[in-house]
């Protein structure tokens, strides 16, 4: 299974990093060989629309499951559009702790976004 | 003739001045010219996401307009997801997701990029209604204008620019117009007072006034507009604005006192000159001081 967690270093060892869309890596990661690839998110660097940036770039790696701290409205409605499942990691400390609880189903599904609203700042 | 009035922070008394100088105008005009009345101000409430200057100047609103942005609707039989749209989206409010495609509303600018580069011509363009626009006149003859935001609506600038847009193309070329903007030194206030004529900048010699009344100049710098101050609340605080705008050559062109009564007024809906009639004359001779100093 590929899933992606967030993470705030381009590694496996990596701590986890609880934002979604401006969480400073994305990690990929085939959870039966457990190979991985980190990405810069590039929700990053975006002045608005963070959560949707990030949400493309899941669909576009095909993910099966994307796991972060925190899901945005906007985040949220892409993925769950996509049909890609989005777990809390909760307490977990690294990537490799994250993996290991999700093998074990002991993360928690997002059926809802888990903050109520974006802040929005002026772009135009 | 445009003056603007901002001032970085709020609550320093942008529409107690705005206010105050559109009557004076409008006072100006019925004594002079009674039977003509040639050159009632227009007067725009640009906070359009707080307007509250109808409180004081009690419009009777006789047109209204629903505004908003022209947002992308995808068909979703032409669209062959090729993401060209997500692609060119500055503001990633059009997403692609394997086989859907997602618009975000409240986070399109509506600049059309979408729509113009699709390859199928699946992309047309809806209106998505964020507020409302509202003219009328006031009972001294104020020809009046406002922009209401939708509550939860994120981006005033788009009714801003649009109430500018509807409200501009009646005005007479002598007509002289107010533009009150919203508090702040963003995009908002930089669309209300672009193309105006004259900056007035209305502060508090607070250091809290002074550091929002170096950013509002700024701004005004930036946009090349002629710019003076007025000082509200004179007698608190401290010198660093009269020091700031010695420095910075910016004029300042009126002082009102910190009076409990003109508090009180101005809590009960009155306007500074209502309060304090005696402003009548300091407000025509600031306009005076204006029209010399505008370019």
């Amino acid at each position: 299974m590929k899933i992606i967690i967030t993470t705030v270093s381009p590694t496996i060892e990596s701590e986890v990093d609880s934002r979604f869309g401006r969480g400073a890596y994305l990690l990929v990661i085939d959870t039966d060989t457990l190979e991985w690839q980190a990405h810069p998110n590039p929700g990053v660097s975006a002045s608005g629309g963070a959560g949707i940036q990030a949400a493309q770039f899941v669909t576009e790696h095909k993910a099966d499951a994307v796991v972060s701290g925190d899901f945005g409205p906007h985040a949220f409605e892409a993925l769950h559009a996509a049909g890609v499942p989005m777990y809390l990691f909760g307490n977990s400390r690294t990537a490799q702790d994250v993996i290991a609880r999700f093998k074990a189903g002991q993360l928690e599904q997002v059926g809802a976004a888990t903050r109520d609203d974006c802040h929005h700042e002026e772009k135009a | 003739m445009r003056v603007a009035v901002a001032s970085g922070k709020g609550g320093t008394g942008k529409t107690t001045v705005a206010t105050s100088l559109a009557l004076c105008l409008a006072a100006d005009r019925t004594q002079t010219q009674p039977a003509a009345r040639p050159d009632l101000p227009l007067f725009l409430d640009c906070d359009v996401e707080a307007p509250n200057a109808h409180l004081f100047l009690k419009p009777t609103f006789e047109r209204r307009q629903e505004v908003g942005l022209l947002i992308p609707r995808v068909d979703e039989a032409k669209c062959t997801h090729c993401g060209k749209c997500a692609e060119v989206c500055q503001y990633h409010a059009i997403a692609v997701l394997g086989k859907k495609v997602l618009v975000f509303p409240q986070l399109c600018h509506g600049c059309g990029s979408c729509t113009l580069i699709c390859p199928e011509y699946a992309i047309s363009e809806v209106q998505d209604v964020m507020g409302v626009l509202e003219s009328g006149t006031t009972p001294s003859g104020i020809a009046f204008a406002r922009g209401v935001m939708n509550v939860g609506e994120p981006m005033a600038t788009p009714i801003i620019r649009q109430l500018k847009k509807w409200a501009l193309p009646t005005l007479r070329a002598d007509q002289i117009v107010i533009l009150d903007a919203s508090p702040g030194t963003s995009c908002p206030v930089v669309e209300s007072v672009r193309g105006a004529d004259f900056l007035l900048l209305v502060t508090e010699p607070t250091p809290f006034g002074l550091h929002d009344l170096k950013l509002a100049a700024q701004v005004g710098r930036e946009l090349n507009l002629s710019m003076g101050v007025v000082v509200n609340r004179d007698g608190i605080g401290d010198g660093g604005v009269d020091d700031f705008c010695e420095t910075a050559g910016l004029p300042i062109l009126m002082r009102i006192p910190f009076d409990r009564a003109i508090a009180e007024g101005i809590a009960q809906g009155q306007t500074l000159v209502e309060i304090r009639p005696e402003y009548l004359t300091l407000f025509q001779k600031m306009f005076l001081q204006i029209t010399e100093r505008e370019r």
